[in-house]
C-alpha cells in the first residue's frame, strides 16, 4: 500500500501528538462507562458472590451494600468509581479479597513474556519469509509460503495448541503441557519474566524448564501474527518492487541484496510495522485461549476465570486495563508509523 | 512497460462484469478449489440428516471412544471413531457443519446490516452524527473482540444465540469503518453531484446511488468476517461460552474432548480439522474475490 | 567503433495472452560524444530497447540480440555482477518520474554518496563533499544544506536534477535520459534539457535522448531515430529528418506538431497510412 499523507494533516510530531490525545480522551471515557456498564447488566448478585457459599444474613447485607457503595445512584457510583481509578484504585477482588492492581501487576509479566516472545518468532520468520516470497514471486517457495500462511491464518489456535501438546508433549514427551516452569523451582520473581529471573539468579536449569515452558504457547499464540506478518510483508515488497526507486536502485548497480533489503524493505516495512501494532489487539484476545490451553498464568487466564468465577470488580478493572493498553499501544503505533515514515516526520 | 496487452476489457461485451469478475476470480487456483470445497460444505450442511450415517445424538454403549478404522482397536461401524459417551465423530461433524455455517451466515448478515447503515450514516452525514457513531466504533474497537464476546455473552448468558449477538457486535465496527471511509470517497464524485441535482433524496443517494459503488470492498469484509465468525464462535464454544453439549457445535466438542486428548486424540483432531477446512476454504475464496475486486490489484 | 553498438535486438514479454514483441529487431549505435534521439509514441518500445541495455527489465522480459556491445564489451554475455561494475558508472540512466525515482525513506545526500561509495569508493568526508560538488554542478547551489533532504521535500525539477547529479557522478561515458522532462512544467523542461545538453558538451559523454517531444529532439540531437511500434521506421541527422522525412510515418509525426497545423483539425499520425517497416510483419 503506498503511503501517502493526506492533505491537510498537520506534520508537526508534537501538534500530531496532542491531536491523537485530544481525541482519545472520549474513547477512554467511553470504555470506562462501557467497562462499568457491562459489570452492572451482569446476571447475579456482587454482594452474594462475595459472600460466596457462606450466605449472608439480611442485615448484613444492607451494610455491605452500603459499605461497597451499591446503595447509590448508578452514576453517582461510575464517578466513584473513576475517581478511585484515577487514584490508581481499581478495587478489591471478590474472589481473593486483594487490591486488583496489584493481581494485575503479578499477573502481567507472564502474558507480557508469551506475548513478546509469540511475536519475536512473528517477526522473525514472517519478515524474511515475505520478503523472499516476493523475491520469488510464482516461485515453489512462494506457493508453499503463502499456502502456509493462510493455513495459519486460519487456524482455530485452541486446537492448533491441543494437537501441538498432543504431539510434543503426548507423543515424543519434549515439552511440559502447562505452567511457566516445573514445580521444583521456587524462585522469587525479580523482573516477573521468569527468562530473565532464571539467569539473574544464574539458575541454569531452571532458564531451561522456562524456556520449554514457554515454547509451545509462544508458537501458537504467534501463528497468526505470524502469518499475517508474512502475507502482509509479501505484499508490500510486491507493491515496492514495482516501485520507480527500486528500478533507480538497480540501475546504480547496486546488487540485488542492496536493493532489495535496504531500497525495498525499508518502504515495505512502513504498513508492515503497523500491521505488527494491530495484532496487539488480536494477540491478547489470543492470549486468553492459549493461556486456557497451557494453564498460563496470565492476564488471559485470568480475565476468563474471573469471568466465570463471576468475579465483577476484577473483570470491570481489568476490560478497562486491558482495553487502556491496547489504545497505548495503537497510539505508540502510530507514532512509530509517522517516524518511520519521513513523508510525514519531516517537513 | 508492456503495452496493448489487456485483452478481456477490449473484447468484453457490455454487462459483462460478472463474466470479467469470474474471469479473474477462476485464474485463482486456490480460490477456484476454496470455492469448491465450500460448495461441498454447504451441500453436507444441508443433507446432513441424509449424508450421516447415523444420528449425531445416539451414544451407543458398546463402543466408547472408539479409534477411527484406520487404527487398531476400531468399530467398522464408525469411520471416525466415537467420542467418550459413544457417539459417531463422523456424524456429529457433519452437522456441526450446520451450525458453523449458520453462524458465519447469520453473524455476517447481522454484522453487515448494522454496520452498514452505521457506516453510511457516518460518512454521508459527517458532523456530529459520525463523531458520535464512530466514537462508539472506537471504543468497541479498543477492546481485544473476544474478551468482549466474552464479557457479553456473559451477560448475555452462554448459548449459540447469545454467542452469534455477541460476534455479530464485535465484528460489526469493521464494517462500519470500511463503509464510511468508502461512502466519503464516493460521495463527491460527480455522478452523485449530478443524482443530487436531479434532486435525488438522501435516502436514494445513500442506498441506490453510492451504496452500490461501494460493493467491493464490502463483499470482501464480509467473507473476511464470515470466516472470523466460525473462529470466535468455535472459541467460545471451546472456552463454554457458546452452543452447549451436547449440542454437536465443533468447539463445543473440541470442549468436552479436551481431557481425552493424550488417551484418544482423534476426538480433539477431527474437529479442529473441521474448522480449519472450512476457514481455510472461506479464505481462499476471500482472497480471490479480493483480487478480483480490487482494480488495483487486478493487472499488476 | 560506437560506444554503443546495438544489431537486431529484439525484446519481447511472455503475457497471459501469448508473446508480446515490445521492441522487433533494431539496431541503434550512439558514439562518444554523440547526442542521439529515439522518438516514438508511447508503446512504440523505445524506453524498453534502453532498459534493455541497462539489464532493467523485468522478469517475463526476453532479450535477443546479434550483437549488444558497450566500448566492444558483449553486455549480452556479461554475469550480472560484471554487468553492475559497468551499470551506474560507466552508463547512467535518468528517468521519466523524478520524485517517484528517488527512494522517500532516504535521504539525497544518502542516495548520492551510494553510488560514489559503490563505484568510486567514496565514504565519508569525501564522499559528501564530491555530491557536494556534484549538486552544485546540476545547479544546486546549497548542495550541503539539499544533503539533509528527503525527496519529498523538493520539486520535481529539483528531484531530477539529483538524479542527474547520481548520473553523472561517475563521469559515465554514456547517459540514457529516459522522457526526463516529460512530467516536469515547461519552464523547468527547458531549464533541465540545456543542463543536459551542457554537461554533454563539458564531458564528450555520449547521450541518448529517448522522447516523444519533436522539440526535444530539434534542441537536442545529432542524429534521430524513429520507431513506431517496435520497429524502427527511420534513422537520420535531426536536420534531414524535419527537412525530409523519408518515412510516412515521420512525416505523419511532423505535421502532428501544433505549430505545423492548417485548417481547423490538427491532423494525427493515424490519418497517414504509411508502409510497415522493412522486417515487419504489421
Amino acid at each position: 500500500m503506498a503511503v501517502r499523507v493526506a492533505k491537510g494533516k498537520d506534520p508537526h510530531m508534537l501538534n500530531y501528538l496532542l491531536r491523537r490525545l485530544a481525541l482519545i480522551v472520549p474513547t477512554i471515557i467511553g470504555i470506562s462507562i462501557c467497562a462499568f456498564a457491562f459489570v452492572r447488566v451482569l446476571p447475579g448478585d456482587p454482594i452474594l458472590a462475595m459472600a460466596g457459599q457462606h450466605g449472608v444474613t439480611p442485615e448484613r447485607y444492607e451494610i455491605l451494600k452500603e459499605q461497597f457503595g451499591y446503595n447509590l445512584p448508578i452514576w453517582q457510583q461510575y464517578f466513584d468509581y473513576l475517581g478511585s481509578v484515577l487514584q490508581g484504585d481499581f478495587g478489591i477482588s471478590l474472589a481473593t479479597k486483594r487490591p486488583v492492581i496489584n493481581e494485575f501487576l503479578a499477573l502481567f509479566p507472564a502474558t507480557i513474556e508469551l506475548a513478546l516472545t509469540a511475536m519475536f518468532l512473528a517477526v522473525l520468520i514472517g519478515i524474511p519469509a515475505g520478503i523472499f516470497a516476493a523475491v520469488k514471486r510464482g516461485s515453489w517457495f512462494d506457493q508453499a509460503t503463502m499456502g502456509v500462511a493462510l493455513t495459519g491464518y486460519s487456524m482455530p489456535i485452541f486446537w492448533w495448541g491441543l494437537l501441538l501438546i498432543i504431539f510434543f508433549s503426548g507423543y515424543l514427551g519434549w515439552t511440559p503441557v502447562s505452567g511457566r516452569i516445573a514445580l521444583s523451582f521456587f524462585l522469587r520473581p525479580i523482573t516477573g519474566f521468569m527468562l530473565i529471573d532464571t539467569l539473574l539468579y544464574g539458575n541454569w536449569p531452571a532458564f531451561v524448564s522456562a524456556l520449554r515452558h514457554l515454547i509451545l504457547p509462544a508458537v501458537v499464540l504467534g501463528t497468526i501474527p505470524l502469518a499475517v506478518i508474512a502475507r502482509q510483508t509479501r505484499s508490500a515488497m510486491l507493491e515496492v518492487l514495482g516501485e520507480d526507486y527500486v528500478r533507480t536502485a538497480r540501475a546504480k548497480g547496486l546488487s540485488p541484496r542492496r536493493v532489495v533489503n535496504i531500497h525495498a524493505l525499508r518502504n515495505a516495512l512502513i504498513p508492515v510495522i503497523t500491521t505488527i501494532g494491530l495484532q496487539v489487539g488480536l494477540l491478547m484476545g489470543g492470549a486468553i485461549l492459549t493461556e486456557t490451553i497451557f494453564t498460563w498464568p496470565g492476564i488471559g487466564k485470568w480475565m476468563i476465570d474471573s469471568i466465570f468465577k463471576r468475579d465483577y470488580v476484577v473483570v470491570q478493572s481489568g476490560l478497562l486495563i486491558i482495553a487502556l493498553i491496547v489504545m497505548a499501544v495503537n497510539l505508540l503505533v502510530d507514532l512509530l508509523y509517522a517516524f518511520i515514515n519521513p513523508r510525514i516526520r519531516v517537513q | 512497460m508492456a503495452p496493448s496487452t489487456e485483452p478481456v476489457a477490449t473484447t468484453s461485451k457490455p454487462a459483462s462484469g460478472l463474466r470479467e469478475f469470474w474471469y479473474y476470480f477462476s485464474v485463482n487456483r486456490g480460490a477456484v478449489i476454496g470455492l469448491t470445497v465450500f460448495t461441498l460444505l454447504v451441500l453436507m450442511a444441508i443433507f446432513a440428516p441424509w449424508v450421516a450415517p447415523y444420528s449425531p445424538d445416539i451414544q451407543y454403549r458398546d463402543a466408547l471412544l472408539k479409534p477411527p478404522i484406520w487404527e487398531a482397536g476400531s468399530d467398522p461401524r464408525f469411520i471416525l471413531g466415537t467420542d467418550p459417551v459413544g457417539r459417531d465423530m463422523l456424524s456429529r461433524l457433519i452437522h456441526g457443519a450446520r451450525y458453523s455455517l449458520f453462524i458465519g451466515f447469520f453473524v455476517v448478515i447481522g454484522a453487515l446490516f448494522v454496520g452498514v447503515i452505521l457506516g453510511v450514516l457516518a460518512g454521508y452525514f459527517r458532523g456530529w452524527v459520525d463523531v458520535a457513531i464512530m466514537r462508539v466504533m472506537d471504543i468497541i474497537l479498543a477492546f481485544p473482540s473476544l474478551l468482549l464476546a466474552l464479557v457479553l455473552v456473559a451477560i448475555l448468558g452462554p448459548g449459540l444465540f447469545n454467542a452469534m449477538i455477541a460476534i455479530a457486535i464485535v465484528l460489526q465496527p469493521h464494517f462500519a469503518r470500511l463503509v464510511r471511509a468508502a461512502v466519503m470517497a464516493e460521495k463527491n464524485r460527480e455522478y452523485v453531484t449530478a443524482a443530487k441535482l436531479s434532486g435525488a433524496s438522501h435516502f436514494r443517494l445513500m442506498l441506490i446511488t453510492i451504496l452500490p459503488n461501494c460493493l467491493g470492498p464490502i463483499i470482501v469484509q464480509a467473507t473476511l468476517s464470515f470466516s472470523n465468525a466460525i473462529l470466535d464462535a468455535a472459541a467460545l464454544g471451546f472456552l463454554g461460552m457458546g452452543a452447549q453439549p451436547p449440542t454437536p457445535e465443533w468447539g463445543t466438542m473440541l470442549a468436552t474432548a479436551r481431557e481425552f486428548i493424550l488417551k484418544a486424540p482423534w476426538v480433539v483432531t477431527f474437529p479442529g480439522l473441521a474448522i480449519l477446512i472450512t476457514v481455510l476454504a472461506i479464505n481462499l475464496i476471500g482472497d480471490g474475490l479480493r483480487d478480483a475486486l480490487d482494480p488495483k490489484l487486478k493487472r499488476s | 567503433m560506437p560506444l554503443l553498438d546495438i544489431k537486431n535486438l529484439t525484446v519481447s514479454f511472455d503475457t497471459s495472452v501469448g508473446l508480446f514483441k515490445a521492441v522487433d529487431g533494431i539496431d541503434v549505435a550512439v558514439d562518444n560524444s554523440e547526442v542521439l534521439a529515439i522518438v516514438g509514441e508511447s508503446g512504440s518500445g523505445k524506453s524498453v530497447a534502453m532498459l534493455a541495455v541497462m539489464g532493467l527489465l523485468p522478469a517475463t522480459a526476453t532479450v535477443t540480440a546479434d550483437k549488444m556491445e558497450f566500448e566492444g564489451i558483449d553486455l549480452l554475455k556479461m554475469s550480472p555482477h560484471d554487468k553492475r561494475q559497468i551499470i551506474g558508472k560507466d552508463i547512467a540512466m535518468i528517468f521519466q518520474e523524478p520524485v517517484a525515482s528517488l527512494n522517500p525513506c532516504f535521504t539525497v545526500g544518502f542516495q548520492l554518496e551510494e553510488v560514489l561509495g559503490k563505484h568510486l569508493g567514496l565514504h565519508g568526508r569525501a564522499a559528501r563533499e564530491r555530491a557536494v560538488e556534484l549538486l552544485h554542478l546540476v545547479g544546486i547551489t546549497d548542495g550541503a544544506e539539499r544533503l539533509g533532504a528527503y525527496p519529498h521535500q523538493m520539486s520535481g525539477g529539483q528531484c531530477q536534477r539529483v538524479m542527474i547529479a547520481m548520473a553523472i557522478s561517475c563521469n559515465p561515458k554514456l547517459l540514457i535520459a529516459d522522457e526526463p522532462t516529460t512530467a516536469l512544467d515547461v519552464t523547468i523542461q527547458k531549464q533541465i534539457l540545456d543542463l543536459l545538453v551542457q554537461l554533454q558538451l563539458d564531458t564528450g559523454m555520449g547521450l541518448i535522448m529517448i522522447t516523444h517531444d519533436m522539440g526535444v529532439v530539434a534542441e537536442t540531437a545529432d542524429r534521430v531515430i524513429v520507431q513506431y511500434k517496435g520497429h524502427k521506421m527511420e534513422e537520420a541527422d535531426v536536420l534531414s529528418l524535419f527537412e525530409n522525412p523519408k518515412s510516412n510515418y515521420t512525416r505523419a509525426l511532423l505535421s502532428a506538431l501544433p505549430e505545423n497545423a492548417v485548417g481547423d483539425r490538427l491532423p494525427t499520425v493515424s490519418d497517414f497510412v504509411f508502409e510497415p517497416a522493412p522486417g515487419a510483419r504489421a
